[in-house]
């Protein structure tokens, strides 16, 4: 590590491609941005112009605004991630304490079991998910959404968790027993905080697709009042006219809470992906 | 009175039978060494103790009572374990205190017992200090401090010197020693180091494949092993095996004979030539090559051998063992 570090040529290349990757992993952002703040025209003529005095426009934000409850929709996209986000985070770790503490007949099988959810994608039971919904009345409501997400985050979380908390010493929880703490303090209190990392990075890998999801809002609950952020955008996209102006707008402003959580978990998501390797 | 007593005590995992009919009685401020090669079930055994783990079958009593369905916490065991085991998000205070608090102790008792603890590992300057704050002694200090302040009726200590470097843990041994001294408490302790063994034990029980071999005090499995394993596994360097038949003729079985117990001399029965020396200034190590056997001689004091060099060697009047094909001491 430290040859590496001190050799110039390998730091310069090493610099170099991720300078690289950045730049093409931005680049769409950075279109969406520009262009969001550009005339019609001028995105169409000049897509890859920065906005200038001429071709400067909110027009986008304006429609946004002006057009459907924006920030109801943005409420909703909310409340439906944070709500997933925490379901998925306190049922996996507890699903995945009870796998990696605990030995019971069937311990195998059930860890199998609940892994068997990364393989197979959820969206192929979406048939099956909306008829569930429709009998029990949660068609269009938000809670149609936070469940079926928690349902889609679990399995990974689990498998995630749970290797994580084999690694928590035995020693830790057996001192925790002897003192007397209840199984549930144990897991609160000595075994959650030592696992935060890797809670962070599962946070990070299924927020971004719930908070990115058009399937389930559009077809579980469509309703005006329960729009999630990427559903509403859609009404500025049509078969024949699409107002990319407004679309362009609704991308940009829908990036910014998820860039704010992002920030939040990335100090636990960086350690998360690198403790293995570090300590 | 006895502070412990394991009746029949048997432990399965699966189809694996990791202990097998276990009888121990420790009685009250005894010191108690468990020791035997990794694997053997010690570790095991001091958890069924603690009542980490249930017994598949068989009795614990902890002064005098059944505590096979008891939880860990209402056994009033403590235990220091190998890797510490702090808790990090609590101070070294918070730490010692969490037991009391949680069996919900007076404020003003469980200060006096954390002043009291802090007091004899000399902990007073770390007490607001986090674990990861501390350096590995201080660190297994506080495991202890987390210990007594409990004034449990018995300590169980899991391999508490393992991690710590020589230095440290020859400290810490003595520690521990005079801890045993001051509390007057029935203490449990597990290890792999006959060392510790030897040093720290009022009694030893040496255990193998999930089986007692010999339980007594250091000296008498020392003068007195009941079979060649014991005899092996005590002592340091180990003891010498070699087939019988080289001093009787025609034996099938295995003299053992301690590396102090061997002497020059040049008309002894035992041919040896010199493969290595270790001249440790007190003591000098020979090892060398008899008949195709390695064979350990300790000398006191310092002597010019070389290696390579051929001599004889006798065995001590009274010092040799003999044991069968199986292991078994012959008397």
């Amino acid at each position: 590590m430290n040859t590496a570090r001190s050799n110039p040529i390998n730091a310069i290349a090493m610099h170099g491609a991720l300078i690289l990757y950045t730049l093409i992993a931005l680049f769409p952002v950075f279109v969406i941005l520009i262009n969001s703040f550009k005339t019609r025209k001028k995105i169409f003529r000049e897509p890859l112009a920065l906005p200038d005095a001429e071709s400067f426009s909110l027009v986008g934000y304006q429609t946004v605004l002006k057009q459907g409850d924006f920030f109801l929709y943005f409420q909703n996209s909310f409340i439906v991630t944070v709500g997933s986000l925490t379901l998925i985070l306190l049922f996996g770790a507890m699903a995945a304490f009870a796998l990696s503490e605990y030995r019971f007949r069937g311990n195998m099988i059930m860890g199998l079991y609940l892994a068997l959810g990364i393989m197979i994608p959820i969206r192929i039971g979406t048939v099956a998910i909306l008829e569930m919904m429709v009998s029990t009345g949660l068609v269009n409501t938000l809670w149609a959404l936070i469940l079926v997400y928690t349902a889609q985050g679990l399995p990974l979380a689990v498998f995630i968790l749970s290797e994580f908390m084999r690694q928590v010493s035995d020693d830790l929880k057996n001192a925790g027993r002897i003192d007397g703490l209840s199984e549930y303090t144990i897991f609160f209190k000595l075994v959650l905080p030592l696992v935060r990392p890797a809670m962070a990075t599962v946070a990070v890998f299924n927020m971004i697709p719930i908070w990115n999801d058009l399937w389930f809002p559009l077809i579980l609950a469509p309703a005006e009042e329960t729009k999630t952020l990427t559903l509403g955008s859609q009404v500025f996209i049509g078969q024949f006219v699409t107002d990319w102006n407004a679309v362009l707008s609704a991308l940009s402003m829908a990036i910014l809470p998820v860039l704010v959580l992002y920030v939040i978990f990335s100090r636990q998501l960086i350690r998360g992906i690198t403790s293995g390797a570090v300590k | 009175m006895t502070a412990l007593t394991l009746t029949n005590v048997n432990k399965s995992f699966g189809t694996v039978h990791v202990l097998k009919d276990i009888n121990i009685e420790v009685n009250e401020g005894e010191f108690v060494v468990f020791v035997g090669p990794s694997g053997c079930g010690k570790s095991t055994l001091l958890r069924t103790i603690a009542g980490l783990e249930d017994v598949t079958s068989g009795e614990v009593r902890i002064a005098g009572e059944v505590v096979n369905q008891t939880p860990p916490s209402k056994r009033g065991i403590a235990m220091v374990f190998q890797s510490y085991a702090l808790y990090p998000h609590l101070n070294v205070r918070g730490n010692m205190s969490l037991a009391l608090k949680q069996a919900k102790e007076s404020k003003a008792t469980i200060e006096a017992r954390v002043a009291e603890a802090s007091r004899m590992l000399s902990l007073g300057d770390y007490l607001d200090r986090f674990p990861s704050e501390l350096s590995g002694g201080q660190r297994q200090r506080v495991a202890i401090g987390r210990a007594i302040v409990r004034h449990p009726k018995l300590f169980l200590f899991d391999e508490p010197l393992s991690n710590l470097d020589a230095a440290l843990r020859m400290n810490t041994r003595l520690e521990i020693a005079n801890l045993h001294e001051q509390l007057g408490a029935t203490m449990v302790y597990v290890t792999h180091d006959q060392t510790e063994a030897m040093t720290l034990a009022d009694k030893i029980v040496v255990l193998r494949d999930g089986c007692v071999e010999q339980i007594g005090s250091p000296m008498e499995l020392y003068n007195n092993p009941a079979n060649q394993f014991v005899a092996g596994f005590l002592g340091s360097p180990a003891m010498n095996f070699l087939p019988a038949n080289l001093l009787e003729d025609g034996s099938p079985n295995t003299l053992g004979v301690r590396p102090e117990d061997l002497m020059l001399d040049p008309a002894g029965p035992l041919e040896i030539t010199t493969k290595h020396v270790e001249h440790l200034g007190g003591d000098t190590n020979v090892i060398a090559d008899c008949h195709g056997h390695q064979i350990t001689l300790r000398l006191f004091g310092q002597h010019a051998i070389h290696s390579g060099a051929a001599l004889r060697l006798g065995v001590a009047e009274g010092k040799s063992f003999f044991f069968d094909a199986k292991g078994n001491r012959l008397r």
